[in-house]
């Protein structure tokens, strides 16, 4: 059991509530100390009058009460006691509400000054991430990757186009539902650099643990020239296998629900495509990114994520290694 | 004949006083092996299956419930391990996703619905007449009828697992996920349906338990006497009848919109998501006191007995449970605090669920009081005691923990709050229920089960359970979520959840061995004197087993341990007919002598009342028509049932 905390702090926390990447999750430790201090305090008091209670039975020779009769009285000691216990409990709990109220409050106050508002649409099951910006050609979309200025408070703005899921970076912040037919909220000031892995939070369907993100948080200056980059239409093809991909890809099922930028392709039900082959994964954290996988994944989606409303399209192989090779060069 | 006529009313007065003494009624006259042998005569049940299922016995009833439960749990306890199998490696592929999803709704369902909430209905049942001192509860008709439905609904959930049409959408069932865009076929109705079955099980069982524990109880017995696990089960029967209906409704509304195509959770036709968290909550909550109440009742009794002296500040007690009861409907938001309500509100709420652990921490103090005070044998329900204080503070601690919006949004839909409801709900329930269990065991059977095997298993009960649960907060600090079919791996979780596995296994083999010790026990254990804990209460004042009368005659109680107050014989009530079969009713709060009630006999009508119920519930599933003609057996059979026979006896008045 001693174990578990020594390799707690010996692992990599890019999905742990043990870090301090953010403003919010330090409050969250600074307040989670005060709480585990305060009840080992409590929890020390029952077992050492249980244990008081069980050793005390071993003086020798002492009749049993209700043997002598007196099995109806109390002991006064035990009733000033009880009500020293009743209130050293609640002035426990009062100041426990007190720092908990002061906590929240105080995260409310960081969602006041917000620099950067992005949007998050769940779907079963991957993110739907908007970049929104007073600019309309500069509004960015992309998928199940956040980039983030670290220093910065962030406000994101949370949606669902179908069940209830919930957006959960454990490393950053504490997690917030996202509701169909409601808009919520969640702020976030990173304040260190790295990468950090979240999940839905909330049961949503067969495939609620493949339903992961990541975030990505670095310095101001890489986080404003990576949002130029992706603004930018995605690359041309320029083999011949993947012009054969780009053909199909554009003008066949793919289309009818994925948008890649400078295409003809502009469907709106799946993951935008523009810069597919940049993100770390596939899929919402399903498989990492490399040739293979795509290849997998193109193929035949529901045995890698049985469920997942991509459909298996029947494609011939020369025309799987051809979308393969398109979908490779969309950094 | 004239009412005015003298005579005439003389005569008839005559007639009666000739009638009532042809009646035979215990006393002075009519006691020893005579009145057994009438009493017997006049209680036992028909003969043959029919005659089985026909009873109307509060013990029998109170015995399949137990039983019926106890199979559910190893049941669920089975999904658990295929559950901790999948876990116990990171990519792990023993299940898939939708199978997985299947179990967690299962065991979590099968746990709630079919084992914690019936076995306590289930033990009250059996032993709350014994220990209140009279012969029967309150409407024993309605108490058959009532097991029957949970027996219909349980059985009806899991042949839907084994035709493989479970439920997959949690035990919680959040819509739009379980609403008919998301969850088409019929998995979602059928969980829906089996807590229609459940809810009115519950409900019947309940009234039944407040009519028993207010108006049965035995001559003397005020309130201010009534033995602590009674006042536990008297809140805990209300809380059921103020709980339920709020899921009658929302599940009801779910199936309405499923079925007949309502809108109440369609945002897009302006109903709301959130409506079914409230609604379910507001249900959900209480049900988590409803299970945890009646094994703080069980803990008060084993405390008693074991420490040999009444619980310490039984007022403080009663006002706890009390408390408790009304608390549990004010906290239900703390449940929803990553849904985005408003933050005033959260704080009110936040409050609310910290002020719980006031009147929980004053029950343990005087548990704890008891056994200072007392000297504590310690025998296996005393062990389970033990185990139950150690492990349930650092729940309710935990419990503190999450009630914090702060914190509850990082840990709320992690393994840590998985720790935490098992620590409350194993280490506050099962424990209380395994020892009690044991300690209710020869009263039940007439024989004792073995103490050494019951200290083994609780020991690998006890080490198996912090093995399985305390590594899971480390996991939901470490980012796992709750409800994944898989995790990834190099994220920490490998030894948390290996650990998880391992400890389930040895949870499981205690059981294994708690099962085997009791069947075994049961032909073989040693014969059960009346009284072997040496206990105050009145359920130990008879034989074991107790004879199908309960009592030979109405026990007058003088103080709260009554057992332990009188040295000789109890001092009886006299008066109620053998020839019939009759209980004594007594006022509300003092516990005086009210009415002689007759007791309804055995009948076949609760059981065909509740396979009509069953056969119109299972069809709506299928076909909005099925309400409209499936309401028609069902009222029916209820009007056979509740048909006034020529015969018909009324309570009379208590005679001097």
């Amino acid at each position: 059991m001693l174990a578990l905390p020594l390799c707690a702090c010996s692992i990599q926390h890019y999905q742990s509530t043990f870090s301090d990447a953010a403003v919010e999750v330090r409050q969250f430790n600074t307040l989670f100390a005060i709480f585990l201090i305060v009840c080992a305090v409590m929890y020390s008091l029952v077992i050492a009058f249980l244990v008081g209670g069980i050793v005390r039975r071993r003086r020798a020779g002492e009749a049993y009460v209700v043997e002598t009769g007196k099995h109806h009285e109390t002991n006064p000691l035990m009733r000033i006691g009880i009500m020293v216990w009743g209130a050293t409990v609640g002035m426990g709990l009062i100041a426990l509400a007190i720092a908990s109220f002061f906590a929240d409050r105080s995260m409310a106050r960081a969602a006041a000054n917000e620099k950067l508002s992005i949007t998050v649409t769940a779907n079963q099951w991957w993110w739907d991430v908007q970049y929104n910006s007073a600019d309309v050609s500069k509004t960015l979309r992309t998928a199940n990757e956040i980039h983030l200025p670290v220093g910065v408070p962030v406000r994101i703005i949370l949606l669902s186009n179908d069940v209830i899921h919930s957006f959960w970076v454990p490393s950053l912040a504490g997690k917030q539902d996202l509701i169909p037919g409601r808009e919520n909220d969640i702020s976030i000031t990173p304040t260190k650099v790295g990468l950090y892995r979240g999940q839905c939070a909330e049961y949503c369907g067969t495939q609620h643990a493949n339903m992961a993100l990541v975030v990505q948080v670095e310095p101001y200056g890489d986080f404003l020239k990576w949002w130029q980059d992706s603004l930018k239409p995605a690359m041309k093809p320029t083999t011949l296998l993947a012009q054969a991909g780009y053909q199909y890809v554009t003008t066949r099922e793919c289309a009818m629900c994925h948008t890649i930028a400078g295409t003809s392709a502009g469907g709106t039900v799946g993951p935008d495509l523009s810069h597919f082959a940049s993100a770390r994964s596939i899929a919402a954290g399903t498989l990492p990114m490399n040739e293979a996988n795509i290849l997998r994944w193109v193929d035949d989606p529901q045995s890698v994520k049985p469920g997942t409303k991509m459909p298996k399209v029947p494609l011939r192989p020369a025309e799987l290694n051809a979308v393969t090779a398109y979908l490779e060069t969309l950094k | 004949m004239s009412r005015d006529d003298p005579k005439a009313v003389e005569a008839e007065n005559r007639l009666l006083e000739a009638e009532r003494k042809k009646l035979a009624r215990d006393g002075p006259k009519l006691r020893g092996a005579k009145l057994e042998a009438r009493l017997e005569k006049t209680w036992r049940r028909p003969p043959g299956f029919l005659g089985w299922l026909a009873t109307v016995d509060h013990k029998e009833i109170g015995r399949r419930y137990i039983i019926t439960a106890l199979i559910f749990l190893a049941m669920g306890g089975v999904l658990a391990l295929i559950m901790r199998l999948q876990l116990a490696r990171p990519d792990n592929n023993l299940v898939g996703a939708a199978r997985y999803n299947e179990l967690f709704t299962m065991h979590g369902s099968t746990m709630m619905f079919l084992f914690a909430v019936p076995v306590m209905e289930g033990i009250a049942i059996y032993i709350i007449p014994l220990m209140l001192g009279t012969r029967s509860t309150g409407f024993p008709r309605l108490n058959a009828y009532s097991y029957y439905m949970y027996l219909f609904g349980g059985l009806m959930l899991w042949g839907a697992f084994a035709l493989n049409i479970a439920p997959d959408i949690g035990w919680f069932a959040y819509t739009p996920l379980s609403g008919p865009q998301f969850s088409p076929g019929k998995r979602a109705d059928i969980w829906a349906q089996m807590i229609t079955f459940t809810e009115v099980a519950a409900l019947a069982a309940a009234v039944v338990l407040v009519a028993t524990i207010l108006k049965c109880r035995a001559p003397g017995m005020t309130l201010a006497r009534m033995p602590l696990f009674a006042w536990a089960m008297l809140v805990v029967a209300v809380m059921i009848i103020f709980a339920m209906p709020s899921v009658a409704l929302c599940s009801g509304m779910l199936i309405s919109d499923r079925l007949v195509g309502t809108q109440f959770y369609n945002h897009f036709e302006h109903g709301d998501a959130l409506l079914w968290q409230h609604l379910f909550w507001f249900f959900g909550h209480p049900e988590v006191y409803i299970i945890f109440l009646p094994a703080t009742g069980f803990v008060s009794v084993m405390v008693e007995t074991f420490c040999r002296r009444p619980v310490f500040a039984y007022p403080v007690v009663v006002l706890a449970l009390i408390s408790t009861g009304i608390l549990a409907f004010g906290l239900w938001v703390h449940h929803m605090f990553a849904t985005g309500l408003p933050r005033v509100g959260y704080s009110f709420y936040t409050a609310a669920s910290m002020t719980v652990a006031i009147p929980t921490g004053l029950q343990i103090y005087c548990w704890l009081a008891t056994m200072w005070d007392g000297r504590p044998r310690f025998q296996v329900p005393m062990l389970y005691v033990v185990g139950f204080i150690v492990t349930f503070v650092i729940g309710g601690l935990s419990g503190v923990i999450i009630a914090a919006v702060p914190l509850d949004l990082e840990l709320h839909d992690t393994y840590f709050i998985v720790a935490h409801f098992h620590y409350v709900l194993i280490g506050g329930a099962v424990f209380p229920l395994l020892g009690i269990l044991t300690y209710w065991f020869p009263k039940i059977t007439g024989r004792m089960m073995s103490a050494t095997f019951g200290k083994i298993g609780f020991w690998i009960l006890f080490v198996g359970f912090q093995l399985t649960f305390f590594p899971m907060h480390f996991a939901g600090l470490l980012g796992m979520p709750r409800r994944v079919y898989t995790y990834p791996a190099g994220q920490g979780l490998e030894l948390p959840n290996m650990l998880s596995t391992i400890g389930a296994f040895a949870v499981a083999s205690a059981v294994l061995l708690f099962v085997i010790n009791g069947v075994v026990s049961f032909f073989r254990g040693a014969p059960a004197p009346d009284n072997p804990w040496d206990a105050s209460t009145l359920e130990w004042s008879v034989s074991s087993p107790p004879p199908v009368y309960n009592f030979e005659h109405i026990p007058v109680v003088e103080s709260r341990t009554p057992l332990w107050d009188e040295k000789g014989d109890l001092p009886v009530a006299t008066g109620l007919r053998v020839d019939d079969k009759e209980m004594l009713l007594t006022t509300v709060v003092a516990a005086t002598p009210d009415l002689r009630e007759p007791v309804a006999e055995p009948s076949m009508w609760p059981f065909i009342a509740s396979c009509a119920t069953g056969i119109f519930f299972v069809s709506s599933i299928f076909s909005p028509w099925a309400i409209v003609f499936g309401a028609i057996p069902t009222a029916l059979a209820m009007a056979a049932w509740f048909w006034p026979s020529e015969t018909q006896r009324h309570p009379e008045p208590v005679i001097g």
